[in-house]
């Protein structure tokens, strides 16, 4: 079994590390991985998205039809992305960027996250990403959380040890907003 | 917001398949993979000029190479690293360049030179879409180039294509194999996906046991001097040297054809793809049997030598084949020409950087098993018969199908 999600948004907002950690999570978990990013023009243009694939056997197709999931962090990434959402999928918004903006579905679950205040909560503002990908993993569980944690010392421990400590701090929060959403 | 049913994935392995996996397996992007793969099977020098999408292979050996005491050029053009590269091949080193598609054809008329002076070289191309600069999305329409085409003269290179990060970095190895035993360029060819993508790898290598070379540039001082040169100006003489060329790529052909099979045992058709559209293919065909339908994949690991022979052995069984390609259709000549009209081949692709999803090939798959029962009902003829080149509906579908759904992004 195969399972998809988009992480879209400015170049900046850490989507595709966060892909990455996600990605590395799976390996970590004995699972099959395919991160791919977007590295086309409109990379250029200062939007940025990648696709995570995670499955139990060797991955096929490096392009989905429709994604299980969406993390979307501005208006262009949810116009692009939220039509591509398969019914029944996930679509997680940063409400702190997109305000009232939804992708105006009804046969999707909607998960409105203001990022920014939760990633502030943690310590950095700037991890968006980090607290959509908490959220992401509390409600769907492809990956666990300490798999996710320690992914997340790796890589962030790698360059910048100094937000260690803020990275984990934006996963736990999206965690427990992702958990709240769960429940709700 | 309703609850969620947990998606169960990975609960069918075991606590120590789990833990071997979690050790054994690294994150690694295919750019980087493959220039690691290369510095480990004994890559000596390196040239190269950076361009998207296989700038990270470049970087990966600006830094790696040095690191290692080994040689990294950042020429002054694409010309000048296939140049120097030739040199330095010359020396018996092994050697390797990489590009991307408008790269590689800068670098075609250093090819011709090489596989006319037997010089052993790897040529990795990270395609991109064309023609001209194109663009920078993924690609698979240098298949004529790679097998076909780049220089001028009577001469072949073992194309190599993976599927995978993991199988570019086993192919590496070979590709120097090949070039040294058959004294040739080699070529691996992946796609802008291959290239930037990441899977998980496992860090094992090969180092490709070095011979001893007796035509190698090494310094004549105690023994004749060589001379590496693709040069002859008398026609007896330059006729041998093809007709020994020749011989050579009969070899290649016997020896080195590579192609792996999936699901054919009991298939009635089958898809022939490479690289990333077999990937693409392997998705359909999962639908399609769940479907009921018996398809399966062929797919090509050396698209030259092409497995001619094994595909047409496959194509006796078979109602109907699709080739699935990232270009307007290219190897499927190849495909034709091995089918040799046994039953019809239909063919979808994408083009300018764009890939088909799996619904769109199951499509295709569908509309051809469709026209093969259209077929088989409404004439005595053998469907093969009904088939040519300029048959719309065998040939033109695929690409109008995708036209047809690009608004799906």
């Amino acid at each position: 079994m195969e399972r998809s999600v988009v992480f879209a948004g400015f170049g900046g907002q850490g989507l595709l590390f966060t892909g990455q950690v996600l990605a590395r999570a799976a390996i970590k978990d004995g699972l099959e991985v395919f991160w791919i990013p977007s590295y086309g023009p409109e990379m250029r243009g200062g939007t940025a998205s990648c696709t995570v694939i995670v499955g139990d056997e060797p991955i096929g197709s490096p392009v989905v039809d429709e994604f299980d999931a969406a993390v979307v962090m501005n208006l262009p990434s949810l116009r692009k992305f939220g039509p591509l959402v398969a019914p029944g999928g996930l679509v997680i918004l940063n409400s702190s960027l997109l305000g009232d903006h939804g992708c105006g579905r009804s046969d999707v679950d909607e998960m409105r996250l203001p990022c920014t205040e939760l990633a502030a909560r943690g310590g950095d503002d700037k991890l968006v990403s980090v607290v959509a990908l908490g959220a992401l993993v509390a409600h769907l569980g492809w990956v666990t959380r300490e798999s996710i944690g320690a992914a997340l010392r790796e890589m962030a421990g790698r360059k910048r040890p100094e937000v260690v400590d803020a990275d984990l701090g934006a996963f736990a929060a999206g965690l427990e907003a992702g958990d709240v959403g769960r429940a709700a | 917001m309703a609850p969620r049913q947990e998606i169960e994935i990975g609960l069918r392995r075991t606590e120590a398949e789990l833990e071997a996996g979690r050790r054994a397996r690294v994150l690694m992007k295919g750019n980087e993979a493959i220039a690691e793969a290369a510095i480990q099977a004994g890559c000596d020098a390196y040239f190269g000029y950076p361009i998207t999408p296989q700038a990270e292979l470049l970087e990966w050996m600006a830094r790696r190479m040095p690191e290692v005491g080994r040689v990294f050029v950042q020429a002054e053009s694409e010309l000048g690293a296939i140049n120097m590269a030739l040199g330095a091949a010359a020396t018996g080193a092994r050697v390797m360049v990489s590009s991307s598609s408008p790269g590689i054809s800068l670098m075609a008329e250093a090819m011709s030179y090489m596989a006319g002076s037997g010089t052993p070289m790897v040529l990795v191309n990270v395609m991109r879409a064309g023609p001209g600069l194109g663009g920078i999305g993924p690609s698979q329409s240098d298949y004529f180039q790679a097998t076909k085409g780049h220089g001028h003269g009577d001469y072949r290179v073992p194309v190599l294509a993976p599927a995978s990060i993991g199988e570019a970095m086993k192919l590496m190895a070979t590709a120097f194999e090949l070039a040294e035993r058959y004294r040739t360029p080699v070529m691996l060819v992946a796609d802008g996906i291959l290239g930037q993508a990441m899977e998980p790898v496992e860090l094992r290598f090969r180092t490709p046991e070095r011979q001893a070379f007796d035509w190698a540039l090494t310094g004549a001082a105690g023994r004749p001097a060589r001379i590496v040169k693709s040069l002859d100006l008398d026609p007896e003489v330059l006729e041998r040297r093809n007709l020994a060329l020749q011989q050579k790529y009969r070899e290649i052909a016997r020896h080195e054809t590579r192609w792996e099979g999936w699901q054919l045992a009991d298939a009635e058709f089958a898809i022939v793809a490479y690289g990333t559209a077999a990937r693409v293919a392997r998705s359909a065909i999962a639908r399609a049997r769940e479907k009921g339908m018996k398809v399966g994949l062929f797919r090509p690991i050396t698209l030259w030598p092409f497995p001619e022979r094994e595909l047409a052995r496959m194509s006796r069984q078979l109602h109907g084949i699709l080739t699935v390609e990232l270009s307007s259709g290219q190897m499927i000549e190849d495909v034709r020409l091995a089918v040799e009209g046994r039953c019809p081949v239909a063919f979808h692709g994408r083009m300018g950087g764009l890939v088909p999803t799996p619904d769109e090939v199951l499509g295709a798959l569908k509309a051809l098993r469709g026209r093969v029962e259209r077929t088989r009902t409404t004439t005595s003829h053998d469907p093969a018969t009904e088939h040519h080149p300029g048959d719309a509906s065998a040939n033109g579908t695929g690409v109008r199908t995708g036209a047809r759904r690009r608004g799906r992004g």
